[in-house]
C-alpha cells in the first residue's frame, strides 16, 4: 500500500523543486549522451547521435 | 515526489529507449553502414557515372558497437523522460488530464520539438556530410528545440492568439535566421541514402517519442493515482 497520507496533493513548491532537479538530471544525460565531443563518448554514441538527429562531428 | 518523477521517467525512458534501439538497429543502422562505406572512401560515387551497386553487403551485427548503441538510446531517451514528466506533473496541477491515452499526444509533441523542429533545417545527418562547426550547430540546436518547447506549451495550453501569435513566431523563427552551413557541398554520399536516412531517423524518433510519452504518461497515471487513493478516507 502506497503510504503518502498526509496530503492530498503535493505542495506546488515541492513539485517545481523535484521538477526542476528532475529535468536538469535529464538535461545532463542528454547533453554526455548527445552532445558532448569528448573522444571516447563520441565514438560510443557515434550511432545513435546521427540516428537521433544530434548534430555529430 | 522526485522519487516518483523519477521512477516514471525511467521507467518509461527505458522501455521506449529500448525499443527505439531495436527500430535504429533494423531500420536506421543499415543505411548508415552503407553511407560509411561511402564516407571512408571504400565506394565511390560519382552522378550518373556511377556503376557502384546499389546494394552492398553491409556486414551483420557488431556485439560492441550495437550494444553500446543500444546503451545510449535507453539514456538519451530516459533524459528525455526526466523533462517531460515533470512537464506532465506541472500540466497535471493546472488542470490536465494525463494518462497513456493523453501521453501519445505529448510524445508527438516531444518528437515535433526535439527532432522534427531542429531537423526541418538541420535535417538529420548521415555519416559523410559537409557540415558547418559542430559547436555552433549544437548552440541552435538547443536554442530551436528550447523555441519549440514553449511553442508546443503556448498552442497548446496557451488562450488565444495572444499566446498562439508569439508560438508561431517561435517555431518559424530559428529557421528564418537559419542553422549554421557549410561553406561548400563535399559530401561523398549518394543523395539517395542521405534522403533514407533522414526518413528512417524521422520515422523512428517519431514512433519512439510516441511510445515515450505514452509509457510516461501511463505511469504518471498510476503513481499519482496510488496517491489520490491513498489520500481517500477509508
Amino acid at each position: 500500500m502506497n503510504v503518502q497520507s498526509t496530503t492530498a496533493t503535493p505542495s506546488r513548491t515541492g513539485l517545481l523543486g523535484a521538477g526542476i532537479f528532475a529535468a536538469l538530471i535529464g538535461l545532463g544525460m542528454i547533453v554526455v549522451t548527445g552532445h558532448v565531443q569528448a573522444d571516447t563518448l563520441h565514438d560510443a554514441a557515434h550511432d545513435v547521435r546521427h540516428a537521433t538527429g544530434f548534430p555529430c562531428h | 515526489m522526485f522519487t516518483r518523477i523519477l521512477t516514471s521517467a525511467l521507467f518509461a525512458g527505458a522501455a521506449a529507449g529500448l525499443i527505439a534501439a531495436l527500430l535504429q538497429l533494423v531500420f536506421v543502422q543499415p543505411v548508415l553502414l552503407h553511407a560509411e562505406l561511402y564516407e571512408g572512401g571504400e565506394l565511390v560515387h560519382f552522378g550518373g557515372d556511377s556503376t557502384v551497386p546499389a546494394e552492398q553487403d553491409l556486414g551483420g551485427l557488431s556485439p560492441v558497437r550495437d550494444g553500446l548503441s543500444i546503451v545510449f538510446t535507453m539514456m538519451i531517451y530516459s533524459g528525455y523522460a526526466l523533462i517531460l514528466v515533470p512537464l506532465m506533473a506541472l500540466a497535471q496541477e493546472r488542470g490536465a488530464r494525463i494518462g497513456a491515452r493523453t501521453g501519445l499526444i505529448w510524445g508527438l509533441c516531444g518528437f515535433i520539438v526535439v527532432h522534427f523542429a531542429p531537423g526541418f533545417t538541420l535535417a538529420p545527418e548521415v555519416p559523410g556530410v559537409a557540415a558547418a562547426d559542430v559547436g555552433l550547430r549544437q548552440v541552435w540546436w538547443f536554442a530551436t528545440v528550447l523555441a519549440a518547447a514553449v511553442a508546443l506549451w503556448l498552442v497548446a495550453f496557451g488562450r488565444g492568439w495572444a499566446a498562439w501569435g508569439p508560438a508561431v513566431v517561435l517555431l518559424a523563427a530559428p529557421h528564418l535566421v537559419g542553422a549554421p552551413e557549410p561553406e561548400v557541398f563535399t559530401g561523398p554520399v549518394p543523395t539517395e541514402i542521405g534522403a533514407l536516412f533522414a526518413a528512417r531517423a524521422f520515422g523512428v524518433g517519431m514512433a519512439a517519442w510516441v511510445m515515450l510519452g505514452g509509457f510516461a504518461g501511463h505511469f504518471w497515471a498510476r503513481e499519482t493515482a496510488g496517491r489520490d487513493a491513498a489520500a481517500q478516507p477509508a
